[in-house]
């Protein structure tokens, strides 16, 4: 039987700077309300194309400068705690976000900041996909590959194909369930938390997994 | 008139590039192969821009995108004209005439006729040839690349020049605080190193040893190290101050390594006079285009403060993380973009917050070894050239599909 090959696509992508920008908590909170779905998708799960190296960090941008600027961490803890990778779609990320600031801000009105801050500025990625030129019919084909391939193709196929596909899993680990019906390897793919501070280290969580999925292929 | 260039290849970074990132640039590059991209520029001297497009031209004609780069030509006033046209858009109270904006679209009228300007894409980089826009044909894209802060232009000077501004399909800024409020897309793309530079190649340590003794800098103690203007900006006494509440506690020496003063400004007197009281401040002038002697005080210092009170982005302080040096750097223009606090160095707001940082890093040493590492990491993965040149391949593709 033939197997539909893997083939990895990378992205390059430009990031437009919106004219919406926040002061405050309460500005923010407007804001969201206004702002395209495509911003939140780039200020939350696509947050990690663009981040350091700083696994401590709150993972997305909007807890980071309610962290940072605003000095709330109450605030920030609970938006951290908003979870694009669980959602159905961003519409529902944008309600959570709208939500969780509102009840904040009817128990913690938000003081005026204390000093100069950097407002929230907002983002829409633009991106456009391009093969990297690496495919794979076998798993150890796709572990080699995911190896070298470009970091953008990690976020390709692990964040913006959910979005895109409104899938609840990313490209990799689909493609192991239907090209290679191995649902062992699957689960293990799906369990790996894109939470895990970087890129490059969900690029090591996924080589752990394939390479530990060889070694018990070959015993 | 159209700029030579410096030879240079993509594949000549596959060694510092992270890792895929130059196979990933010649697919893209492949799938833009035949398009026409044009550079426009006021000069080929100088630094940080003109530096980045003599290794990106070369490149982009490698990977089959054909590129040109276009250099404006004007007389002496017209120099004189730009210089403080640039002036007032980066904030600073200029005298601008309507006879000065009158020569500007002037000269820029001849050399529209004059420059080959037929790109698929046109980028035009910083003040001087914004105003090329008026003769722009309607197949061609034309992109304004503004290299420095345009937040606070002055404000006549800008109602202006903002119509031109707004001519172009679209403006790149290189930090969002930098960009002007326009109805036309705006793009960030940020600043970059190359590390293939003669400021940033590898450097053996004897070369580093012979540049370190021609500038006269002992290396019989550790060194702290501020390369910058001997001007109130770059802040040379703050830096002396932090030096003296480190120099309590440790055993270092400081170096403020610099251009010789130029008119107006300069603190240099000061700083001199500063450094006279304790034999473990160095006052260096550097010779005219000091990159290996800058890359070697760098690779042998200890640390790298980098503490202006205003700066555009702040390049230098990729260039120190990238030779592996925890950076302490003031929270001014694009430093707090480059250094992540806490991990590969620290932002800091004054003279203490950079002593104490200091401090704390002499005292543990294996925070230097490890925020040093981490911050060339940091640079490979966001501020290397091979970086920016995929974000103007993309802003190609973007554009001119």
């Amino acid at each position: 039987m033939s197997v539909e090959p893997f083939v990895f696509l990378g992205c390059v992508d430009l990031r437009e700077l919106l004219p919406y920008e926040a002061r405050d908590v309460r500005e923010l909170l407007d804001q969201l309300g206004r702002v395209p779905v495509e911003s939140l998708f780039c200020h939350t799960a696509a947050a990690l194309l663009h981040r350091p190296v700083l696994p401590a960090a709150y993972p997305n941008d909007f807890a980071v400068w309610a962290g940072g600027e605003m000095r709330d961490q109450r605030l920030a803890e609970r938006l951290a705690a908003i979870d694009p990778f669980a959602s159905d779609s961003m519409e529902h990320v944008r309600e959570e976000l709208v939500a969780v600031i509102s009840d904040h801000l009817q128990h913690f009105p938000a003081p005026a900041p204390a000093g100069p801050i950097d407002p929230f500025r907002f983002f829409q990625a633009h991106l456009i996909p391009v093969p990297t030129g690496h495919q794979a019919r076998t798993l150890r084909e796709f572990r080699d590959a995911l190896a070298e391939i470009d970091i953008s193709a990690l976020f390709y196929h692990l964040i913006e194909a959910r979005y895109r596909l409104g899938r609840r899993r990313g490209d990799f680990a689909e493609w192991v369930a239907s090209a290679l019906d191995r649902p062992e390897v699957t689960e293990r793919l799906e369990r790996i938390d894109p939470y895990v501070g970087s890129l490059e280290r969900m690029r090591d969580r996924h080589l752990t997994v394939l390479t530990g999925a060889l070694d018990e292929q070959a015993q | 008139m159209t700029a030579a260039v410096a030879w240079a290849k993509l594949d000549d970074y596959r060694d510092v590039a992270p890792r895929g990132a130059v196979d990933f640039l010649l697919r893209i590059g492949e799938r833009l192969r035949g398009r026409r991209l044009v550079h426009v520029s006021a000069s080929r001297y100088g630094r940080v821009m003109v530096e980045l497009l003599n290794r990106l031209v070369p490149i982009l004609n490698d990977l089959g995108i054909d590129t040109s780069w276009e250099i404006l030509i004007g007389s002496a006033d017209f120099e004189g004209i730009m210089r403080t046209v640039s002036r007032g858009l980066m904030g600073t109270e200029q005298v601008v005439t309507d006879a000065m904006l009158a020569r500007l679209r002037a000269v820029s009228a001849e050399n529209a006729a004059r420059l080959r300007l037929d790109g698929d894409l046109v980028m035009v980089h910083d003040t001087a040839p914004l105003l090329l826009v008026e003769s722009r044909s309607s197949s061609a894209r034309w992109v304004w690349r503004y290299h420095h802060d345009l937040s606070s232009p002055q404000p006549q000077l800008w109602n202006a020049l903002r119509p031109f501004a707004q001519r172009y399909d679209a403006v790149v800024f290189s930090l969002p605080r930098f960009a002007a409020p326009l109805t036309v897309p705006r793009f960030i793309v940020h600043a970059s190193v190359d590390p293939l530079s003669e400021r940033n190649r590898e450097m053996p340590r004897a070369e580093q040893a012979a540049h370190l003794e021609r500038l006269r800098v002992p290396r019989d103690k550790p060194f702290l190290l501020q390369v910058g203007r001997f001007d109130r900006a770059h802040d040379p006494l703050g830096v002396i101050n932090a030096y003296r509440h480190v120099k309590k506690h440790h055993d270092v020496r400081l170096v403020l390594a610099g251009p010789p003063p130029g008119p107006g400004g300069d603190v240099l007197a000061e700083v001199q006079e500063a450094a006279s009281h304790d034999p473990d401040v160095s006052v260096v002038s550097l010779p005219p285009d000091p990159q290996s002697e800058v890359n070697a005080l760098e690779r042998a210092a200890v640390i790298v403060l980098h503490k202006p009170l205003t700066t555009g982005f702040g390049i230098d302080v990729a260039a120190a993380m990238w030779k592996g040096k925890p950076v302490i750097g003031s929270v001014a223009g694009g430093i707090p973009v480059q250094i992540v606090s806490g991990v590969t160095g620290y932002t800091v707001e004054t003279v203490e917050g950079a002593a104490f940082r200091t401090r704390q890093l002499l005292s543990n040493p294996e925070l230097i070894g490890r925020m040093g590492a981490a911050g060339r990491e940091h640079i490979r993965r966001n501020f290397l050239i091979t970086r920016h040149l995929g974000d103007y391949l993309a802003l190609l593709a973007l554009l001119t599909r």
